[in-house]
Formats: structure tokens, sequence, C-alpha cells
């Protein structure tokens, strides 16, 4: 075991990456016992200070001090011998392995010929009673849910010694009451010697769990103090350098016709013999926002999919503006009025190494102005893709720029670009500010606001509690291909929906 | 007639398979680890020549079998060099082996020897005891010493990729490199390792074609046999006895299509010759594909700094 850490300092920390400074002459203090929360944007060098901490990457300036006596940290290794662990935002298990045998690759072993399990075994069954952390440490890893991945990467951190624990953006996979049974673990863990790093950019979990906080802007230090002394909005402030205002819906009186109409829809799930939609039925009007609630992994994907003409749907009808669309070509049901923001973002809304020109055309190409029988027309797509690029604010150096280049903020502007101008009549957002910061997020949200006074039919995928209650008029749950319920916004609440997301069933009759 | 044609094939595919087992654990390994060799084909080539022709310089099958595997060895670590360190595309970097390869060979040996020249290479060694089973005896147990050592590299293999400490790291590695980053494993030298150690056993393959089975050298000796071990070790799903089935499967279908050309049965000899090749596609397009076995980063060179 290491020696335990009485008080961690990093001071002055410079590092700089080709062409980018990300982290410029931060310091930061942590003591026994304190959680200290890393709070920051995208790419404000949050992770690249853990990383430097964590020893996969390495300072160019400053230095490290444990105890008082400066350390070296070159390797994960080094960490994990001076009792520092590191549970990543992706999650680091190898999904073929079992839990004992992740657990085992980070064990020190005595003999080169025989692979102890059984040691690992006993290690794991004392951390795993000591934390009252249960995990299953003969499953494969891909066996287990995203939670239970979560608490094995925590048994394994401590496992391997830790006694600083850094925790990047953990709670991003849970739902809202995997994230209270985690922050209730993670305050249990600190009285045992332990201190604990939590990266997040999530204002309410920060306020819940943290001593202090550490506030990064673009790679410098603006804050540091007492979690109790600010308020959630004087934080976001100081993350955001500037006032943010989260936009909200005002409420109508009157809606349109119903435009996007999914009728008890049956669909295949990847695995073979499961229905990854089971009955679904979901209905959005023009000019409304309707908010599909639930933890991932409950079909949304399928959902997006079979809309869209990507999955076969097995029974059922999908109804765009009157017309039968279930089953159509992807191209037949563009054609007839669906906009697409889907959840992977670079890979399903872009074609990375395309250019953020031909990104922007992606579904326009074929017709007029843009192309001439078999030609496309230069000069119309520039212009065309110039003017989106200054109205959608997308940070590029130019249109030429590969969208892999971008920041996910602007990726997701670039899908906006191309989506809401061309005028849907319905518009399905799976996850549209997953990952992204305030401040884009707060522009995602103005966009789909502004689509829904046009007249849009808007089906919003999320697992954001607070983002469906500021923007959807209806929230619908679903869990495990259905939908057990739709609630106008006014009748919603947050416990109500959690539970609901969890798969209790909902009181009224 | 029927059994003694099935007694045939057996007697003939255990034989031939050895090569195939070697090349294949070797290649396995190295894709475990992550990095696919297609150069297998070349090393086999090479190796199979310098088995071949210090045999037939000084008369010494160990001399041979050594430098084959040296050569092998070295092979392979050119192709981690350039795959692991230089991070070069998998596939090209190993076409361009496999060409390398064949092509000194090709030339050293008219160079050097000119003409089909046998060498006294290793015969068959029957098993005391063992060979006196009735029939299965004289059918297993009467082979050349190095058809024993590649069906004890089997088992061999299965303990050392899952039951030792070395062999988790292998298997970490090709999945998920981050993770055996981020737990102190040094992900490129487990790689070298790998690909190495393939190169060596591919060597092996080479040598025991020359020195052993055939006990000459000839242009094309290999016969896309090192293409085929690459299959084999997805058709295997990267287990050793898998590989091992596979590698019998190839070698039985050959000896089949020899042995309908020695019976003088009525069948094309164009087709006959194709059949193992093709069944070697047909299977590895047409059986279940089980998820969650395979390393999934096959192919992909490891970058620390790259990530976000």
């Amino acid at each position: 075991m290491a020696e335990i850490i009485d008080r961690l300092e990093m001071n002055h920390i410079t590092k700089r990456f080709p062409g980018v400074l990300a982290l410029d002459d931060v310091t930061i203090h942590l003591r026994k016992g304190e959680i200290l929360a890393l709070l920051g944007e995208n790419g404000a060098g949050k992770t690249t200070l853990m990383n430097v901490l964590y020893g996969l990457y390495h300072q160019d300036e400053g230095s490290v001090l444990i105890n008082g006596q400066e350390v070296q940290i070159y390797e994960p290794l080094d960490a994990l011998k001076r009792g520092i662990g590191m549970v990543h935002q992706h999650f680091m298990l190898v999904p073929n392995l079992t839990v004992l045998e992740n657990i085992a690759l980070g064990m020190y072993q005595h003999s080169e010929f025989k692979l102890d399990l059984e040691r690992v075994r006993g290690r794991v069954k004392e951390v795993a009673e000591r934390y009252n952390l249960s995990v299953k440490p003969d499953a494969y890893i891909w066996q287990l849910s995203v939670g239970e991945q979560q608490r094995v990467e925590l048994v394994k951190v401590l496992t391997l010694g830790a006694n600083v624990l850094i925790l990047d953006e953990p709670t991003a996979a849970l739902t809202p009451q995997q994230t209270d049974a985690l922050i209730d673990l993670l305050r249990q863990t600190v009285l045992q010697d332990t201190s604990i790093i939590f990266i997040s950019h999530k204002l309410n979990e920060v306020k819940a769990i943290s001593d202090r906080v550490a506030v990064l802007r673009n790679g410098k230090l603006v804050f540091d103090g007492n979690t109790a002394d600010h308020s959630a909005a004087d934080l976001a402030e100081k993350m955001a350098g500037r006032e943010i205002k989260y936009p909200k819906i005002q409420k109508k009186d009157e809606y349109g016709v119903p435009i996007l109409q999914v009728q008890n829809v049956w669909a295949d799930g990847d695995q073979e013999g499961t229905d990854s939609l089971q009955g679904l039925s979901v209905e959005v009007r023009a000019g409304e926002i309707v908010g599909v609630a639930g933890v991932s992994g409950n079909g949304q994907r399928e959902l997006a999919d079979a809309i869209n003409g990507i999955r076969k749907i097995k029974e059922g009808r999908i109804v765009l503006d009157g017309e039968d669309i279930s089953n159509h070509s992807p191209q037949q049901i563009i054609d007839r009025g669906m906009g697409y923001i889907p959840e992977d973002r670079l890979h399903e809304g872009t074609i990375p190494r395309f250019s953020v020109r031909e990104n922007l055309i992606m579904k326009d190409y074929r017709r007029a102005p843009l192309s001439k029988a078999l030609f496309l027309r230069k000069g119309e797509i520039d212009s065309r893709s110039e003017s989106l690029v200054k109205a959608f604010n997308v940070k590029t150096p130019d249109i030429q720029t590969s969208c892999a280049s971008l920041s996910g903020g602007n990726i997701q502007k670039v899908i906006l670009a191309r989506e809401i101008t061309r005028k849907p009549k319905a518009l399905l957002a799976a996850y549209p500010i997953r990952g992204l910061d305030i401040g884009a997020s707060e522009y995602v949200h103005n966009q789909l606001i502004q689509a829904r006074e046009e007249g849009m039919a808007v089906l919003l995928i999320s697992e954001e509690l607070d983002e469906l209650l500021d923007l959807c008029d209806r929230i619908a749950v679903m869990y495990e291909g259905k939908i057990l319920d739709v609630l106008p916004r006014e009748e919603c609440t947050k416990q109500e929906l959690g539970l609901l997301m969890a798969g209790v069933a909902h009181g009224k009759e | 007639m029927i059994l003694e044609v099935v007694i045939g094939v057996i007697v003939g595919g255990i034989p031939l398979s050895a090569s195939l087992l070697f090349a294949s654990l070797g290649e396995m390994f190295g894709q475990r680890s992550g990095v696919f060799n297609l150069g297998t084909e070349g090393i086999m080539m090479l190796s199979a020549f310098v088995g071949f022709y210090l045999v037939y310089l000084f008369g010494s099958p160990v001399l041979g079998i050594v430098a084959a595997m040296a050569v092998g060895g070295l092979m392979g670590l050119l192709m981690a060099l350039v795959s692991v360190t230089f991070k070069a595309e998998q596939g090209i970097s190993g076409i361009g082996l496999y060409m390398f390869g064949w092509g000194v060979s090709g030339t050293l040996f008219r160079v050097y020897v000119g003409g089909v020249t046998n060498i006294d290479g290793i015969g068959r060694i029957a098993v005391p005891v063992l060979k006196d089973i009735p029939v299965l005896g004289p059918i297993l147990f009467n082979q050349n010493p190095l058809v024993y050592l590649a069906f004890l590299l089997v088992p061999v293999s299965s303990y050392v990729l899952f039951k030792t400490p070395w062999g988790l790291k292998v298997r970490a590695v090709g999945t998920t490199p981050q993770a055996a980053d981020t737990l102190g494993v040094n992900v490129q030298r487990i790689r070298y390792q790998c690909v190495t150690l393939g190169g060596v056993m591919s060597g092996l393959a080479g040598a025991y074609l020359s020195i052993g089975q055939a006990q000459m050298f000839a242009d094309n000796l290999t016969a896309g046999r090192g293409f085929i071990a690459v299959a084999l070790v997805y058709f295997g799903r990267w287990k050793p006895s898998g590989v091992m089935w596979g590698a019998l499967l190839f070698s039985m279908a050959h000896a089949l299509q020899r042995s309908i050309q020695v019976y003088g049965i009525e069948f094309p000899y164009e087709i006959a010759v194709a059949t193992p090749y093709l069944m070697v596609i047909l299977v590895l397009a047409l059986t279940y594909k089980e998820r969650n076995v395979g390393p999934l980063a096959l192919g992909k060179p490891y970058n620390r700094e790259f990530r976000g």
C-alpha cells in the first residue's frame, strides 16, 4: 500500500500541445478527506490536468508535491504506486476480460508463470466489503450495465491501493438515482483516509458533492474556493466567463395537427431474438416539442433508427404528415420532410473527413440550385456554405476544414444548420447537448425553441431532466422499448420522471 | 476403399497441418496483441530457404531450424518496428514484408542453388509404446518430431494466453490498449514481443516445410500457407484449439484432394486443388461470429497522446 496522502499539490502546471496552450500556470491543492470539484467547460483543461497527475501526460513546467515532497510521475504506474488512481470518463475496462482479470492487470504478480486470480479475488472481496460496493468478480465486462461497470472501476482503483481518487465525469452515463447513490458512496469513501478530485461540468452535482471547487477556463485557473459559499449560477458564470441564461419554452394554448405519429411499433434489437421496440407509440404535433426521457439503452437509438428508415420495423406504422413512411428508405423519408440530429454527431451526423462545406450540403446536393444535370455547382455551394457558417456562428478556420477537426459544439452547429434550414416538417434530435459545454448547449436549445416557434414537430430524446423540463411541451418516458407514460410539462417533477425512467410504473390510474 | 481413403486423408493430413499450426499459433499471439501480420507468407518463404540452405551447406537440420527461426524473428521485429513504432497501416506493411521475403528467397535460391536439390532433412520418429496401439498407433504416432512439437504447442499456447500474467496483458493490449496503459502495462513492448514471437513461429513453420516436409526448396514452396495461417486465426476465433481444428480441417481437405488424384477418381484436377482454399473462405463466411471474443483493437496502432 502506498503511504496516505495528507496533502497533494500541483504547482504552476503548464502543458502545451502543438499549437495549443492546454494548461497555463495552474495551481491546485488537495487535503486528506476532501472532495475537490474541478469544474470547467469542454476543452478548459480539466482532463489534461488530471492526466498530468496520473502520468499520462507530463507537464512542461511546474511540479507535483505529495506531503511536501516533489515527485516525478512519468507513467500511470508511478501514479498508482503513490496511491493516485483515476476513473476515466470512458471506462478503462477490457470488455472481453472478467472483472477479476481486469483488476489483476494492474496488480503485481508474484510469478510470471501463473496468474494468481485467487489473491486478486481476496483483495477485491476485502475492498468490496469495506466500501460496500458489490461486484460480480467472474462476470465479463461486456455483460455488465454501465452502472455496474462504474462500480468495477471504483473497486479496481481502490483495490490497487489508491487514496486519492480522480473521477472524470463519473455520472455521464448514470440515471439520476444512480448518480445519487454514487454521491452517497463517495461521501462514505472520503471518511476512510481517501480524498477525491471530481471532474464535472454539471453544477448541481458539484454543489451536492464537493467541499471545494476549482474552476478552469481556457487552461487557466479562474476560481478556487469553498463550494458552499457560491451559488450554482455564480459558478456557471465563472465557468463560462459570462452570464448564462437557460432558454425555456413559453406555454402555448394551441398546437397544430399531428405531424409525426409512431403507432405501436415493434423492431428487432442488435442482438438476435430481442425486441428493442415493443409496441411503442408516440405523437408529435406541429409547433410542439415532445421529449423522450429514459436511460439510454432502452430503445432510444432503435427508435431514432426506425423513424429515419435505418432500421426495419416488424409491426406498426410510422406516419409523417399523413403519409406512411414505415420502412421507406432514408432518402424517401428525408424527401418527405424529416430532419435528424443524430446521437453520434461526428460519425452519423457528418462524414468526419469531409469538409464543413461538403457536410453542409449533404442532403441537398442533388437538387437545384446546388447541382445542375450531373454536376455540382461550386459557386452556389460555396456561397450557401459561407452564409450558413455565418448564420449559425460555426467557429471554423474556413469552409474547407474537415468536420473531424471541429469541437463537438461546432459540429453540432453544422448539423443544425443543415437540418433546420431545410425546413423539415418534423425534427428528431437525439441527445443534442450531450458532451457540449454550457455556451454551446444554450445555442442548441435556442435553435430547437426557434424550430418549435416555426411550427416544426420536434421529438427530443434525452436523459437530462433539466433539458427536458426546460424545452418540452410534453414528456414521454421510455422504458424497455415502450412508452410508460406521457406527461404534460406542468405535471412533471424530476422525482417522478426519475422513478419512471427506472421502470417504476406511474402511481395514477 | 472408403476406409483406405479416410485413413489416407488422416495420415496425409496430420503432417501437412504442422506448418500451418506453427505459423497460425504465432500469428494468433500477434493478433491477440492487436497486430495482424500479412507478411507471414514471406517470413515462411525466406526462413524455409535459409533453413534449407544451411542444411544443404552443412548438413545440420538443427542449425537450419535455429537459423530459420532467427530469420523469422528478425522479420517479425521489422514488422513490429514498422507497425508498432512507426504506426504504419498494418495491411500494407504486411504485404510489403511478404513481397520482400518472397523476392529475396527466390533470388537467393537461383543465385546460390539454382535448381531443385534434395537434402537430408528430418525424418519420422515413431513414439515407443504408443506406436503399437492398434490402428491409431501407426496413424498418429509415427511422425516428424516437429509435428509432435506443433501439437504440443497448442495446449502450451492456451496456458500462456489464459493462465499467465503475460497472456493477460496480451489479451488486454489487443482489446483496449488505453485500459492496459492506465494500469501500467507497456503496450508497445507487449506488441513487439508478440509480433516477434509470431515471426519466430513462422520461421519454424518455414523450416518445417523445407527441412521436414519437402526436404527440398522450390519457388512457391509455401503455396499460400502463410495467408491461410492468417485466415485460420479468425477461423479459430483467436483460440489455440480453434486454430488447431482449422489447421486440421484445411490439411485434411488438402490430403483428400491428393487422394482423389492418387486413386484416379474422375474429378477435375483444377477444382480439386482449389477445394481446400475455397473451403476456408466458405467456412469463414458462414460460421457464426461469436461477439466479444476477438481483439477489438486489431489493426489499430496505439498512441497515448492522441486521444482527447
